[in-house]
């Protein structure tokens, strides 16, 4: 067994894991929005998308937040300037937040917490606070609306989100991202290890229902009435400009990347390969060098969820705010009841 | 009732009264939201003003002049073959329809008629543009309910569509084509060939959107049962078009009047449904696409031999006398009343369009509908702002 035998120095480790932040924030960030917002949609469009700026237009990301960074910072007359100003820090810090349960390898981890499904979920519900403030903040009638509307939508979608985690954490017998990734890829289905035991088989409801409220939460088509750009111009982020709107924008794509990496922990296995393949019998055994595929097979699997979630947002209309909230509390909430309820008896059961 | 003590009397009423001002403070204040001119909805410049209570309309009205271009009283300083050229401004999207009702009323006023072929051209034209018009609404009905893609599927399908108006008329957006007495030109070789292409593709990008758009469910609980209009309100508004054919009322002036148009040698079917919703008025502006390239298919096999202009003098003088021609437009009843006094220009012009009148029934069908829901009706409802300000 090898392993990367290396002494590191306590400020050492703390620079990696700030390096290490910002890369699992904004590495994901920057590829959802060249890969899927700029190409994927140019050609399900039938157009080419950016293609001046680096090779295939893979610079244009770049060159948008130096036009973004150049712009003059606008704040209106009416708004509540401090917090006007604080609000899109709020989001994309309650972004930087979430990252940190999120285990990318066997040691690749920022902080091994034993309750990080709980502190997930409720950390990414603070970027509401962000929005609502944003809307608030704004004095102006399109921004107030949007931000009430997100309110309204992310506290509906807060609830079958936390509910479909439940089943997985049933079913894992722990509430440690770390400790889900190992009792996926250590399983095996009816004795037969060969893929391990991702929970997707047996919690595919719940995975659909968290794909759905993780859709409602970043606020995409079809729900994104708290931005409706026909409705409401921009929503909460009509009158943010400049790099405020930037620190939005990448807020928005961050946590759509976040939330994948955590979809992809719960239900398809994170950074695991099946641990039969190589022999493994537990977290210790594993081998040193899965810190390093660890985090290309998370980025892997969070580019296929990323891609279905924009895919979906290219295609779809919205709905209407009261559709929503009914499709919520009438469908998803029993719904997901309903499957904590089987899991817990089929859990006791077996 | 038990006795109560003085004090218990007083701090009775005194909660009284605070309960009443809690009730005070806690009502809800209205309140008013100004959508447009400048509005990504809109498509130009349109003003909605909205009373609302939480996101619910209580009250709304439509404030149109922004883009007021005063066509009517610049068409008594131009001569009247040069009136063409401002009014196919007005609808901007089928530009070509709005020349077809002017030219026709000074032609009936000349009592001259154009060309059996002309006849035939101007209405594969006057198709054409209605598809070029109504696809383009197909797929920005996707964009106002937050679906992107569909507006580009319309744009490259369009694209087919104005290139072959281009190629026969010079003009993509303006033609420009109509001449009192026939046309300015004959069809350019191969044109006829293309124009059955397009039209299988026209009729293709149909069905995509019937699959994509219609069919999605979002969009269905989007529009069914959202800004129904009954059959008598649509007519008092003076809705036409679509918007009245989708309440039921079964009114087309293609196949109910006899112009000097090719409308009577097609057979067509004229939609209705009896819903009066916006799903309603979008799937007929979607079998309407329909319609209008299997007329243009029609025309092609039937298109006579013949000129494309009759005698007309060099100077165009028209004698004095008034007339109204009225077509069915992309967008609904479309007419001229041409005042003429026998001078080189027309005395007096007055321009129904149809967008004017359809627009007219926003206060009444907007009255208690959610905020989303003003987006969804005023695009099915389907304006040009050209077409309302004029």
């Amino acid at each position: 067994m090898m392993s990367i035998a290396l002494e590191i120095p306590y400020w050492g480790q703390s620079l990696l894991r700030v390096l290490g932040g910002i890369g699992a924030v904004l590495l994901p960030a920057g590829t959802i929005v060249y890969l899927f917002l700029f190409k994927m949609m140019s050609f399900m469009q039938s157009r080419l998308g950016p293609m001046e700026a680096g090779p295939f237009g893979s610079m244009q990301l770049l060159a948008e937040v130096g036009k973004w960074l150049q712009k003059e910072d606008i704040i209106p007359e009416n708004a509540d300037a401090k917090i006007y100003k604080l609000a899109p820090v709020i989001v994309l810090v309650s972004t930087f937040l979430l990252v940190v349960v999120v285990p990318f390898g066997p040691d690749a981890l920022f902080t091994n917490f034993s309750a990080g499904v709980f502190y997930a979920l409720a950390i990414g519900s603070v970027s509401v606070i962000g929005i609502l403030v944003a809307g608030w903040s704004s004095a102006n009638k399109y921004s107030l609306l949007g931000g009430l509307r997100a309110a309204g939508q992310l506290i509906a979608y807060e609830l079958p989100m936390v509910l479909a985690v439940v089943g997985v954490v049933i079913q894992a017998g722990s509430m440690n991202l770390q400790q889900i990734v190992v009792a996926q890829n250590s399983g095996s289905i009816f004795g037969w290890d060969g893929v391990g035991f991702p929970f997707v088989l047996t919690q595919f409801v719940g995975f659909l229902i968290f794909m759905i409220a993780v859709q409602a939460e970043l606020t995409q088509v079809p729900f994104d009435m708290p931005i409706a750009e026909s409705e409401l111009v921009s929503g909460y982020m009509t009158e943010y400009s400049g790099f405020r709107f930037l620190i939005f924008f990448i807020g928005e794509f961050a946590t759509a990347g976040v939330f994948a990496f955590i979809a992809s922990v719960l239900f398809l296995g994170g950074w695991g390969i099946p641990f039969s393949w190589f022999g493994w019998e537990s977290l210790d055994a594993v081998d040193g060098w899965m810190n390093i595929v660890g985090p290309v097979i998370m980025l892997t699997k969070m580019l296929v969820l990323t891609g279905i979630i924009m895919w979906v947002r290219f295609s779809y209309p919205r709905f209407r705010e009261d559709q929503l909230q009914r499709f919520a509390w009438k469908v998803l909430i029993p719904l997901s009841l309903a499957n904590i309820a089987v899991t817990a008896i089929l859990k006791v059961a077996i | 009732m038990t006795m109560l003590s003085e004090r218990q009397q007083m701090s009775y009423i005194a909660a009284q009264a605070a309960d009443a001002r809690l009730n005070v403070e806690l009502e809800t204040e209205g309140m008013t939201l100004n959508i447009g001119p400048q509005h990504p909805a809109t498509h130009g410049t349109l003003r909605i003003i909205a009373r609302l209570d939480g996101e619910q309309v209580v009250w709304a009205e439509p404030s149109a002049g922004y883009m007021h271009r005063g066509y009517e009283k610049l068409t008594e300083v131009r001569t009247f073959p040069q009136v063409t050229a401002l009014i196919n401004r007005i609808d901007w999207l089928g530009s070509f329809a709005n020349e077809v009702p002017f030219i026709l009323a000074a032609e009936q006023l000349m009592n001259i008629e154009a060309p059996p072929r002309a006849q035939h051209i101007r209405t594969i034209l006057f198709e054409l543009s209605r598809i070029a018009n109504v696809s383009l609404f197909l797929g920005d009905l996707g964009v106002q309910m937050g679906a992107v893609t569909p507006v580009f599927m319309a744009f490259r399908d369009r694209e087919y569509v104005l290139n072959l108006i281009e190629g026969a008329t010079g003009g993509r957006f303006h033609p420009n084509f109509d001449r009192i007495g026939g046309l300015k030109d004959d069809l350019p070789k191969g044109w006829l060939d293309e124009t059955r292409q397009v039209m299988k593709k026209l009729r293709n990008f149909c069905d995509e959107i019937e699959d994509l758009l219609f069919g999605n469910e979002i969009f269905q609980s989007r529009t069914r049962g959202i800004g129904v209009i009954p059959a008598d309100v649509a007519r008092q508004y003076g809705l036409s078009g679509a918007n009245l054919r989708a309440s039921g009322v079964d009114w087309d002036l293609r196949r109910d009047q006899s112009l000097p148009l090719a409308y009577d040698k097609v057979d067509f079917r004229v939609w209705t449904h009896p819903d009066g919703d916006s799903w309603a008025r979008c799937w007929i502006r979607l079998q309407e696409v329909r319609e209008a390239t299997k007329i243009v298919d029609q025309l092609i096999e039937t298109l006579p031999p013949g000129p494309v202009m009759t005698k007309v003098p060099r100077i165009i003088k028209v004698p004095e006398g008034e007339a109204w021609v009225s077509t069915e437009n992309p967008l609904g009843e479309m007419g001229y009343y041409v005042v003429s006094k026998g001078d080189l220009g027309p005395f007096r012009v007055k321009i129904r369009s149809a967008s004017f009148n359809n627009i007219s029934i926003t206060p009444w069908v907007l009255k208690g509908v959610y905020v989303p829901d003003i987006i969804t009706i005023l695009a099915s409802l389907y304006f040009i702002l050209g077409d309302i300000d004029r």
